[in-house]
């Protein structure tokens, strides 16, 4: 235990990330951020930004976003496939 | 024990074909609101979104005419909802939705909005 004090933080090794690549800046939810509780089906352009260009919907891997709200943000898009709003399937959507 | 009836909020979302008269469009109109009001559903708020785009095609249309409506109605009003939904085939596409209290603060600041955007633009 006090070895781990004596020794503090591992140094940082700037190298070291600039080998692994790009540092990643750390993902967030959208929603948790910015106190949306409720996801809108009626809005289909603020659901395009959580879809690729097929229309296919994002992972929470790539958005950041909380699995909460990843279910809420699903529910919100089929919804509005389903009403024609968004599609289901295509290419170019962006 | 009295079966449960609980007086819910819900909105609905109907795609009707785009080629239709405007005395239809009146005309349809007017029966879902007395439909609703003669079954003890209140109209909370009604939007006519006329004609959009749709992102495929439906019964070989490219383009629907959407009517939306927010009420509060008892839940075995729903059912009847339903029905008369099926009994109208001009009906294409339909989406009912109940909304528990976070929709219906969401939908409370969406109609400010809207109503704040058509002052400006009466200005």
């Amino acid at each position: 235990m006090s070895i781990d004090k004596d020794l503090g933080p591992a140094p940082s090794n700037p190298a070291l990330a600039i080998l692994s690549g790009t540092r990643q800046r750390k993902k967030f939810c959208f929603f948790k951020k910015s106190g949306i509780k409720y996801i809108d089906y009626k809005d289909p352009d603020f659901l395009l930004t959580f879809v690729n260009e097929q229309g296919k919907i994002l992972p929470r891997r790539v958005t950041g976003t909380s699995w909460k709200y990843q279910k809420r943000l699903a529910r919100a898009i089929k919804r509005a496939r389903h009403l024609a709003l968004l599609p289901f399937v295509t290419d170019n959507l962006k | 024990m009295p079966r449960l009836d609980p007086v819910n909020q819900y909105e609905i979302t109907q795609i009707w074909p785009p080629d239709l008269s405007p005395e239809e469009y009146q005309a349809y109109l007017k029966e879902f609101e007395d439909f609703l009001q003669k079954n003890g559903a209140k109209i909370l708020n009604q939007e006519v979104w006329g004609l959009r785009r749709l992102a495929y095609p439906i019964r070989k249309k490219l383009s629907g005419y959407y009517v939306y409506a927010e009420f509060q109605a008892p839940a075995s009003f729903i059912k009847a909802l339903r029905r008369y939904i099926q009994l109208r085939p001009y009906i294409m596409r339909h989406l009912i939705v109940k909304l528990d209290k976070h929709a219906i603060e969401y939908n409370r600041r969406r109609q400010e909005k809207l109503k704040a955007q058509q002052s400006i633009s009466e200005v």
